[in-house]
């Protein structure tokens, strides 16, 4: 009895052991399958560096980290070592330039499939690219355009919202710039060249670089991702409005708007600029040294005046403001402590903002009712800051005082001293 | 007068006014000041019933505005008033409910999430304490 | 004399027999009245002692006074110097009063350790008057370490963390001893409370044992004159010396009066942990010295950690300062002693240089 067990233990044992065995080698081919990828491999060792270069960058491409490889765009077999083996029916080579929106839409279009990897991702942009100047221009057959590897990369394309992209917020001005501060590239389509160094000098420019703000605004903002496109002079306004919607309504109820829209003169530009928006002085206003006003108003004319007077009033209230600033910043300085006053002058602050903006709306009586209250926090700061000055000046009486009963004190111990000494003496 | 004389009263006159003159800023000193104690953690922001229901009080909080909020159906909220975009004062919106910072269309809820705009960050809250018709605020622990 | 003057005298003289009958000291105004202080022309220097002591109840008072306002917590001790500068009645003169005293007593120390060296009083009998002043200088320096975090601003903060990584340097001991310093692994509410504590009871205790001792071994031993010089003119210690003394006082106090109106002392940020570490921060000046030592230092000499060399150099220095009764045999013959005085000259221009270096190099 003992023995039939101890043999049927051991049969089980050898039966599994083979069945093991067995499994393995059918499996072994099948699990080369997942890691063989002779598109890799071959072209790896080639010579020419255009031809070897997709290998290095496929490596972190954004394709390759969904699952995709080579077949999945190219086509192909990366299961042959064969190159005529590799390159079967299947194989689709690399499309021309004219070819390469549709190449990239014929996946990335396509709704059922691209929601495999991301339910959410957009699937317009080669309709809305059709629709760009790019698009335009690539349809009549301008092969010089700009198309979807121009901008994402080749073979190492990497999302969007990765900070190495060539599509990351703050990589986009050169990403266009490659061809757009390219004389010899637009002299054919008589685009100017000055963008991409007009914005690096702007407001926005610095708040993306220098700030790392990453809501402020780069060519794609205003112009259009695939569907780009210098915006249309009716939308410039809509476009500005998207972050800066306060003035946006004050121009829209100012007596400007209907002039502005009759004259098919682009509402915010026509003051700011486009790609060299600077932050904006009161300088800018009727009179300044950079008067905008004068590039339709005449001097003199009553809407100059009105203006001139608007800029006077704000240039009062900054004195004004200065002044109390400068009597604080005396008291501090002679050590008195002002943050009260300080943390109230931000109110005043926040008043010259406001005005500013309100310089949009053109509506002067607006403006000089939010002054009014500014005036009043700054004569409340101004009285506080007098109240210091007045304590910096006790300070210093006091330290006179005093100096003057120790130095007394010190001579009557002078003369005391003496008058001991020559009594030791004697 | 004796030199002797008019040197010891010189003496004792001095000494006496030096004494005043040190005494006097230590007396002042001793005596309680008007704010009785350093700026507490909490601060009186206002008094209870001083916000009608859907309005707001911008009060100084530590060295930066802060924003006392009576909402519509009558809790207090308060957070931090520097919008987390570029330091400007946010203010409350009673038509919307919500906070609002005119600087770059910046917009907040009743809990300080950014709603729209380019704020990164939520408004810092506050934490609340009502006690003997004050409304009190102070960070959270 | 007039009646009212005869009147006045018998008061005092009444009023002396009532103290005397209790206090029995008439032995002790005997010795007073008697005590003479040597007239020459190093004599001046004697007055740095004197008004170290006068410096010193300056601070206890202006202390006591701070006392009142101030809280040692995280989240109010900033505050309450905010308080104190802006709110109270003065508060700006008592605080600035407190800070730069702090610094300017460390300098009288300094300034009367170094003339009574170079002047050799330290030979006995006055060995034990030198060794209790050393402990005294170390008992300062640390009211001044413990003192400066007390406002909990930026500087504090990091300038106390720079110099107890410097404590956690010293071998065997230094992890430990930094943990006791700091109430904890690094600087925070706990290191506050405790320097508190080191600041208003434990030193002022130990100051007013050390000091009693230091005082009274001077009185009784008298000044010492410097090395070759016997005769000298003689002034009596009461009242003339301690007019003179008084006078020096007052001078002094007027420098501090119109130094503290004209540059009170800032309050600073609010300490930050979580912020970095400023450049350039460093301890307070008089611990400069060592600072800029070890950042010069190589990181290795031979096969050793330069910065614990250089630790354990200051202590063994330390140590040599303080035996120096014991060392300079021939200043204890009443010999002039050179090898001493240029020692002492290396060493003095070896700390005014390195302080300065701190300031005028800092990127050492």
């Amino acid at each position: 009895m003992k023995e039939n067990r101890e043999g049927s233990k051991k049969r089980t044992q050898s039966r599994l052991f083979s069945v093991f065995t067995l499994s393995l080698l059918l499996t072994l081919p099948f699990s080369l399958l997942g890691q063989k990828n002779s598109c890799l491999e071959c072209h790896r060792e080639l010579d020419e560096q255009s031809l070897r270069a997709p290998v290095d960058g496929f490596a972190t491409d954004v394709h390759r980290q969904f699952g995709l490889g080579c077949q999945d765009c190219h086509g192909g077999n990366p299961l042959q070592d064969d190159v005529e083996l590799a390159k079967d029916k299947s194989f689709r080579g690399a499309p021309g330039k004219a070819k390469v929106p549709e190449f990239c839409g014929s996946c990335h279009s396509n709704s059922e499939y691209m929601r495999r990897f991301n339910p959410n991702v957009r699937v317009d942009q080669l309709q809305t690219y059709w629709t760009s100047k790019h698009g335009e221009l690539l349809r009549k057959g301008d092969t010089n355009v700009a198309v979807c590897t121009d901008c994402h990369g080749v073979h190492g394309i990497q999302a969007s919202n990765f900070p190495k992209s060539s599509t990351f917020a703050w990589n986009i001005p050169e990403t266009c710039g490659r061809c757009h501060s390219n004389q010899e590239v637009m002299k054919t389509y008589g685009i100017p060249v000055n963008q991409v160094s007009d914005y690096k000098q702007s407001v926005h420019a610095t708040a993306l670089f220098d700030k790392k703000d990453l809501s402020a605004p780069v060519c794609n903002d205003c112009h259009g991702n695939h569907g780009a496109a210098p915006p249309q002079v009716a939308s410039i306004a809509f476009v500005c409005r998207q972050c800066h919607p306060s003035a946006g309504d004050l121009f829209t109820q100012s007596p400007h708007k209907a002039v502005f829209d009759e004259l098919g003169i682009s509402e915010c530009e026509a003051c700011h600029g486009n790609h060299k928006i600077l932050a904006p002085t009161d300088e800018m206003l009727a009179g300044g040294s950079n008067d905008v006003c004068s590039q339709c108003h005449d001097a003199g004319t009553k809407p100059h005046e009105t203006g001139v007077e608007m800029k006077r009033k704000l240039s009062d209230y900054v004195s004004a403001f200065q002044s109390a600033e400068d009597v604080l910043a005396s008291a501090e300085k002679q050590g008195v402590e002002v943050s009260e006053p300080r943390f109230k002058l931000q109110e005043a602050s926040t008043a010259l903002i406001l005005v500013r903006n309100l310089t949009h709306g053109l509506a002067l009586a607006d403006m000089e009712a939010k002054l009014a209250e500014g005036d009043k926090v700054i004569s409340e700061v101004k009285t506080l800051g007098g109240a210091a000055l007045k304590e910096a000046r006790f300070r210093k009486t006091g330290l006179v005082i005093a100096t003057v009963f120790i130095f007394l004190l010190a001579l009557a111990l002078y003369f005391k001293i003496r008058e001991l000494q020559s009594k030791e003496k004697s | 007068m004796k030199r002797r004389t008019f040197v010891n009263l010189f003496l004792g006159g001095s000494l006496l006014g030096t004494a005043a003159s040190l005494l006097y800023p230590v007396v002042r000193y001793l005596i309680p000041p008007r704010q009785a104690e350093a700026a507490a953690k909490k601060i009186v922001a206002a008094k209870v019933g001083e916000l009608a229901p859907n309005s707001a009080k911008l009060f100084k909080f530590g060295s930066s505005p802060a924003l006392l909020i009576n909402t519509a159906d009558g809790q207090l909220r308060a957070f931090s008033a520097v919008c987390t975009h570029l330091t400007c004062t946010v203010s409350y919106e009673g038509d919307t409910g919500t906070m609002y910072c005119p600087c770059h269309n910046g917009r907040f809820d009743l809990a300080g999430n950014v709603i729209s705009g380019p704020p990164p960050r939520p408004l810092e809250a506050y934490e609340i304490e009502v006690a003997g018709g004050d409304i009190l605020v102070s960070k959270k622990a | 004399m007039s009646r009212r003057k005869l009147r006045m005298s018998q008061l005092i003289r009444n009023v002396v027999a009532y103290l005397e009958s209790r206090f029995l000291f008439s032995a002790l105004l005997e010795f007073g009245k008697k005590k003479k202080v040597p007239e020459h022309k190093y004599s001046f220097w004697y007055y740095f002692g004197g008004l170290c002591l006068f410096l010193f109840g300056v601070q206890v008072i202006t202390g006591i006074l701070l006392l009142l306002y101030y809280t040692p917590s995280v989240d109010a001790a900033h505050e309450s110097i905010l308080f104190i500068m802006s709110q109270v009645k003065f508060g700006w003169l008592i605080r600035s009063v407190h800070s730069w005293t702090a610094n300017i007593l460390v300098g009288a120390i300094f300034i009367h350790m170094f003339s009574t060296f170079f002047l050799k009083a330290y030979r006995p009998p006055r060995d034990l008057t030198w060794i209790s002043g050393f402990f005294l200088l170390v008992l300062f320096l640390a009211f001044g370490f413990s003192g400066y975090l007390l406002p909990w601003n930026e500087l504090s903060f990091f300038a106390t963390r720079v110099g107890t990584d410097i404590a956690g340097v010293v071998p065997f001991i230094g992890k430990a001893l930094k943990t006791f310093i700091l109430g904890g692994p690094e600087v925070s509410g706990a290191t506050l409370s405790r320097f508190f504590w080191l600041h208003v009871a434990v030193l002022p205790a130990f100051a007013l044992v050390l000091l009693g001792i230091h005082i009274f071994l001077v009185q009784v031993l008298g000044m010492s004159k410097p090395i070759g010089i016997s005769k000298t003119k003689e002034i009596s210690f009461f009242p003339t010396f301690i007019l003179k003394d008084a006078l020096v006082w007052l001078l002094v106090l007027t420098a501090i009066g119109v130094i503290c109106v004209f540059l009170p002392w800032e309050i600073g940020q609010k300490a930050d942990p979580f912020a970095s570490t400023p450049i350039g921060i460093k301890p307070e000046w008089y611990f400069t010295f060592m600072f800029t030592t070890l950042k010069i230092v190589p990181a290795h000499i031979f096969s050793l950690e330069g910065e614990v060399l250089a630790i354990l150099g200051f202590m063994l220095g330390g140590l040599l300062w303080m035996l120096v009764p014991y060392l300079d045999r021939r200043a204890g013959r009443e010999m002039k002693s050179p090898a001493f005085s240029i020692a002492g000259a290396i060493i003095l221009l070896y700390i005014i240089v390195m302080t300065a270096l701190t300031y005028l190099a800092p990127r050492i």
